[in-house]
Parts: C-alpha cells; structure tokens; sequence
C-alpha cells in the first residue's frame, strides 16, 4: 500500500486550491479539438468532493437554460487547469444532491463570511 | 532470457498526456538471483531456475535450503524456472532484474487468481438467470442438465455450482505502461491475477 501511495504522491498536483462543497468555482478545462488546444471553463457550485489522493473528485453543478448540468472532474487530472473559487458558500453538509430538487431561488447557497468562520 | 518472477503490490491509476486515466497493476518484479542453470548436456533442456522472496533458511524445507547454499545463496520462498536459449550465457549467483524488460512492450502475466470459494452458475460460469417476473419462479436455478434416456448421466465437465478462482492463469500481453528501475518496479496497464502479494511470472509476450 506504502509503494502505491508513493507512486499516487508523486504524480499528484503539487498545489490545489482550497475549496469545499458549497462553493461557486470556475473549472479551466483544457479541451483538445482537432489537434488545437484550448482552455474551456466551466462555472458553477461544488455539490461533492469524494475520494481520496490521486482519485480525488469533485463534482461542478450549473443550470443552465433551466437543464441542471453536473461535470465530475478528478482533482488531478492534467486537463483540469486551474480552479478559482469565486465565492464561499455556508452548508451544512458534505454532499449537496438536495440542490437537484430545487430551482432558481430555493437553489440558492447562503453564502460564508468572515463572521460565521469564527 | 525473456522472464522474471515478482509481487503483485496493488492496482492504481495514471493520467495519460491528454488526461486519460489508465487503470495500472503495479508489479514488484526481481531482482531475481540465479539458482540454478540447467544445460542441455547434463539435463537435456536450457534454462535457468531463479528465486525470489528471501526467507530464512529455516522457514523453507531442509532439500530447498541446501539448494540455495550450493549456489552460494540465501534460501528463497519461490523458485520458478525460464527456458532460455543459451545456458553458457548464465552462471548460478548473477543477478537477473527489471533491466530485461526495458524494451519490452507487451508482458504475460501469470498467477494464481483469488479463491472465491463455493460459488453459483452466475458468477462461476456467467449464467444469466431465470426471469425476475411474470410468474417465473425459476430466478436461480441451472435448468436441465442433460437429456434422459440417454446419455442417462450427466456429461463430463457440465457447468455447475463449485469452487472458483484459485486457479492459475495467464493474462496476454498486458502493455508496460512505465518501469521504475530503481525500486524494481513494473506498472502494466490492466488487472493481473490474485491479491496483492501475490507471486507472479512476468515475460515477455512473444
């Protein structure tokens, strides 16, 4: 097990952003489309993490044109470029599928501040 | 010479250069001492016997101990033999590691797979099943064995309940995805057989 861990460790990215369910994060994915390279993002609020090392997940919900549109991405894949969290949000708990349930304003994610970290 | 004993260490995963993931058996292969090289004159086949997995001279029977002296070696849990094609190129004691397969592309890998014990026609032989509704009642049952008058017995080698796994098999022409030279390490793309710990027989394919 040590030698695997070993193995996930050093193919594992050095630094990943800090970020947690509930958060609203832009995803730069780097899409290959006829042998041109590009960087595609895809916002939206962090409705699980799950896994562990290498295998680390999250997935990204959004709604748009009012169809839910959910993206797992592994934490450590290459084509995951970069994460940007643009706002904390305040849950209380660690998956957030009850979020599929709900539309427009019921969907919305209270959002964390300074004071409520305390 | 063309194969190495090892230990399956476990399965993971990397990322290709495009982000694909690729599910990958990590395999501690060698390094594996020569024991014994066996010579066309003196007993009408080449090949050499390598051992692996060092143990104490005690925990192995008192024949295989003395073995591994004569070659000036420590005793050896595993012994396995490779044909090759000239014995003179090999002497007992020379030390055979991970090196052999660096431009190898494709390896076969045999073992002993996980014994699963008294299992049903579903996951011994892939049978699907009786139907779930419609007033079937026969949801898990094998069916007809056979025809009546005759044969009037069962065929030999007919599909039933039983143990499974624990067998030996070989999987072809797994791709080597990396080798770590420095730890003795081989990382093939898919599953190998048994859990890990499990003693292996790397070759080449051919």
């Amino acid at each position: 097990m040590d030698i695997l861990n070993q193995i996930a460790a050093k193919r594992m990215k050095e630094s990943v952003p800090q970020f947690s369910v509930g958060d609203t994060v832009r995803v730069d994915v780097r899409v290959v489309e006829g042998g041109r390279e590009r960087v595609q993002a895809f916002q939206g609020t962090i409705i699980q993490r799950r896994g562990s090392g290498l295998g680390e997940t999250f997935t990204v919900r959004k709604v748009t044109q009012g169809v839910g549109v959910e993206r797992i991405f592994p934490l450590h894949s290459p084509n995951v470029s970069a994460i940007r969290v643009l706002r904390r949000g305040k849950v209380r708990r660690a998956k957030l599928f009850y979020l599929r349930q709900l539309m427009g304003k019921a969907a919305r994610i209270e959002e964390k501040t300074e004071k409520a970290e305390e | 010479m063309r194969g190495l004993i090892g230990k399956k260490i476990g399965m993971t995963h990397l990322f290709d250069k495009d982000g694909t993931q690729i599910p990958v058996s990590v395999i501690q292969v060698g390094p594996c001492p020569v024991v014994q090289v066996k010579s066309p004159k003196k007993d009408g086949y080449a090949a050499i016997q390598l051992g692996f997995g060092v143990v104490r001279p005690t925990k192995v029977k008192l024949a295989r101990a003395g073995h591994c002296k004569k070659a000036g070696l420590p005793a050896y849990r595993d012994l396995q033999e490779f044909r090759v094609e000239n014995a003179d190129e090999f002497e007992a004691g020379q030390i055979i590691d991970v090196t052999i397969f660096k431009d190898t592309a494709e390896v076969d890998v045999t073992g002993k797979s996980k014994g699963r014990g008294f299992t049903g026609l579903h996951k011994r032989h892939n049978f699907h099943g009786g139907p779930a509704s419609h007033g079937s009642k026969s949801h898990d049952v094998a069916g007809s064995i056979g025809s009546s008058a005759y044969p009037s017995r069962v065929m030999k080698g007919k599909k039933m309940a039983g143990r499974t796994g624990y067998t030996r098999f070989t999987v072809k022409n797994l791709k080597v995805v990396e080798i770590d030279l420095e730890n003795n390490l081989m990382m093939v793309r898919g599953a190998v057989p048994g859990a890990a710990n499990t003693i292996l027989r790397i070759t080449a394919s051919s």
